[in-house]
């Protein structure tokens, strides 16, 4: 998915520069890791001032626009901003006054329980369908393969805002090709079904493009896993007698677990905080009914002028994305030092 | 954190042979089962997109039906009514402009940062390093409410220098994590060997060590491009201002603009998706091979 696919590379640690055909004097990236650059060693190290006039800027830019807004996400949230105090410009200090209105309401413990269900549903359907995708690319022939995965590219590529409107039109109550598809299939009711009727059936149509667009990422890299396994580990597996679900919980799994750890927590994060493909879908509606947390907290914040209880809503998304993020780190530094 | 260099696995090389002895086999079932099914799945994940291009080039009159046209006679007219939209041109231009300004700058910005992070002991390097790491997984979507006060009580809604800025963020750490791995690529000995020949530190970078890191530059810059080029929710809650917008936002108000104009959507859809297509299927490779890079037992 799409504004995932950066975030795809975002997450590895990408040491392998690519290969420069035209350069012959390009040192072979391929060589090894033998060429860990010699930290501290020798003259390449004039330690002083120079290195952090260098970062400074990065740093600076990362503090002002990153590490401010986060802290006045919970300023705001500390706050009673309303239509009024908002014009004014005067944000009286309230306490946690937003925070216990907010766990009292129902109308967010709706939008919690409906943002774990759509988080947990599309992050199954990702993981399975990814990895099964990922196992077949392995076992086509090479024409086969190619087809396959450049079909998959192009769901991957597709931009989020593009692809929602494009499923908008395949989803259209009066003219839309699905309605056709199910008529043709012999359903009847299809005649002008409106498929984003209710909040639930929006958000399984949300989760089908999450979906389709997600799948891409796990199967593309599941398959590039796959091909590092070694195939006489598999011919091995075979000569034992293995079936194919031995073979994948025997030989696969453990082979690409810190993967499938790894993606599963990615997946994770991106999924709850879709924002772009939810609110472009049908704004979180019909009546407020497909909102997950993400967009309850613009709603609540821009229509409804709720500033401080947006904000509030926020700094609860961010603890409970961090809480997700601090087991998916963790991974990762495991992950390094092993290197 | 150690600089192994992994290079993307070079797919199926160890079970060419393998794959051949199955192919010469005679036909099985499971072959052909397997054949379908991966056609199949084929079809489904492209449908979508072929079936946008298709409604862009189709007649209006083909278009609106019970029964979907699947052959027709291609015209351009939805490309027409798709860039005829008042203020169209404002939007590419601020798209461009608000995508480019963020991309050189973080690629200005990454470069000195991860040379220093990459080349350099320096108190604090450890922390920047896992601050970087966070950085790329910041929640901006859910921060939008935040940075609206911000830009609001700073007169700063409907900036397009603010947008740049906010985007030159969000794109910085993943640029920098991405070219610290490509700096710490190219061997030192390199650029000792040319202050040996009297170059100094600043030329030796010049000269040896950023002509290397140019495939690199390349690639970073247009992920980047990529992610601002489609960034929807900080433009969203910023920039009500038509005359700021870009076009993430005229292609989600295209209908309610057009009435039910799915023609023109679908045009103005292919026409914001085909710069992003292009440069997927360019870098799709180092996408894949990256990921799998860290997240494999080696």
């Amino acid at each position: 998915m799409t504004v995932h696919s950066q975030g795809a590379v975002t997450s590895a640690p990408q040491d392998a520069p690519p290969k420069s055909p035209g350069r012959p004097e390009a040192p072979a990236p391929a060589t090894g890791a033998s060429h860990t650059p010699p930290r501290g060693g020798r003259k390449s190290l004039p330690s002083g001032w120079l290195p952090y006039l260098l970062v400074a800027p990065a740093v600076l830019a990362l503090a002002t626009l990153l590490l401010y807004p986060l802290i006045k996400n919970v300023i705001l949230s500390l706050q009673d901003i309303n239509k009024v105090e908002f014009i004014q410009r005067k944000y009286p200090f309230a306490g946690l006054d937003n925070y216990t209105e907010l766990l009292g309401d129902s109308a967010f413990w709706t939008v919690v329980v409906r943002s774990f269900a759509f988080t947990l549903a599309n992050v199954a359907l990702i993981m399975v369908l990814g990895s099964l995708i990922g196992i077949l690319l392995n076992k086509l022939g090479k024409k086969m393969r190619l087809a396959l995965s450049m079909a998959l590219v192009m769901a991957w590529a597709m931009p989020i805002v593009a692809s929602v409107q494009v499923f908008r039109w395949l989803f259209d109550e009066q003219f839309g090709v699905m309605n056709w598809v199910m008529r043709t299939a012999g359903f009847s009711g299809y005649d002008q079904h409106n498929w984003m009727e209710t909040g639930l059936s929006t958000m399984v149509i949300v989760t089908i493009l999450v979906v389709w667009g997600s799948i891409p990422f796990v199967a593309l890299n599941m398959y590039a896993g796959l091909t590092t396994v070694g195939a006489e580990l598999y011919e091995a597996a075979r000569m034992d007698g293995a079936n194919g679900w031995q073979t994948f919980w025997k030989i696969v799994f453990p082979n690409l677990k810190p993967f499938f750890l790894i993606t599963t927590f990615l997946e994770v994060i991106w999924v709850f905080k879709a924002f772009t493909q939810v609110y472009a879908m049908n704004k979180g509606g019909p009546d407020r009914g497909s909102e997950i947390l993400p967009v309850f907290a613009y709603v609540e914040g821009q229509s409804q002028a709720h500033y401080g209880l947006a904000a509030a809503i926020s700094v609860l998304t961010i603890v409970i994305l961090v809480i997700v993020m601090s087991f998916y780190f963790r991974l990762i530094l495991k992950q390094e030092e092993e290197q | 954190m150690s600089t192994s260099t992994t290079t993307a696995p070079k797919p199926a090389a160890p079970h060419r042979p393998a794959q051949q002895l199955r192919t010469r086999r005679p036909v099985r079932p499971a072959a052909v089962a397997k054949n379908l099914g991966a056609l199949l799945l084929a079809l489904v994940f492209v449908f979508p997109v072929y079936w946008m291009f298709s409604s862009a080039l189709k007649p209006a009159d083909q278009m609106l039906t019970k029964d979907p046209v699947f052959v027709f006679t291609p015209t351009l007219d939805n490309f027409g009514k798709a860039t005829g939209v008042e203020n169209f041109w404002t939007y590419v231009t601020n798209s461009v402009l608000v995508t480019v300004g963020a991309v050189a700058l973080a690629l200005l910005v990454a470069l000195a940062a991860s040379f220093a992070i990459a080349r350099m002991r320096f108190k604090g390097r450890k922390g920047l390093v896992l601050t970087v790491m966070m950085a790329q997984m910041a929640p901006w979507e859910v921060m939008v409410i935040a940075m609206y006060m911000i830009a609001r009580d700073g007169e700063l809604l409907n900036s397009l220098p603010l947008l740049t800025a906010i985007y030159f963020v969000m794109i910085l750490p993943f640029t920098i994590w991405t070219l610290r791995g490509f700096i710490a690529a190219v061997p030192v000995t390199l650029e000792e060997a040319a202050q040996i020949d009297g170059c100094t530190r600043g030329q030796a970078f010049r000269k040896v060590i950023f002509p290397l890191l140019a495939p690199g530059l390349m690639s970073t810059s247009l992920f980047g491009f990529i992610t601002a080029w489609n960034e929807f929710a900080m433009v969203l809650i910023l920039n009500k201002d038509k005359t700021a917008q870009t076009l993430p936002l005229w292609l989600t108000e295209f209908m309610s603009a057009f009435g039910n104009d799915w023609g023109a959507t679908m045009a103005a859809s292919s026409l914001f998706a085909v710069p992003v297509l292009l440069i997927f299927i360019f870098l799709q490779r180092k996408a894949v091979g990256g990921m799998t890079a860290g997240a494999v037992k080696g």
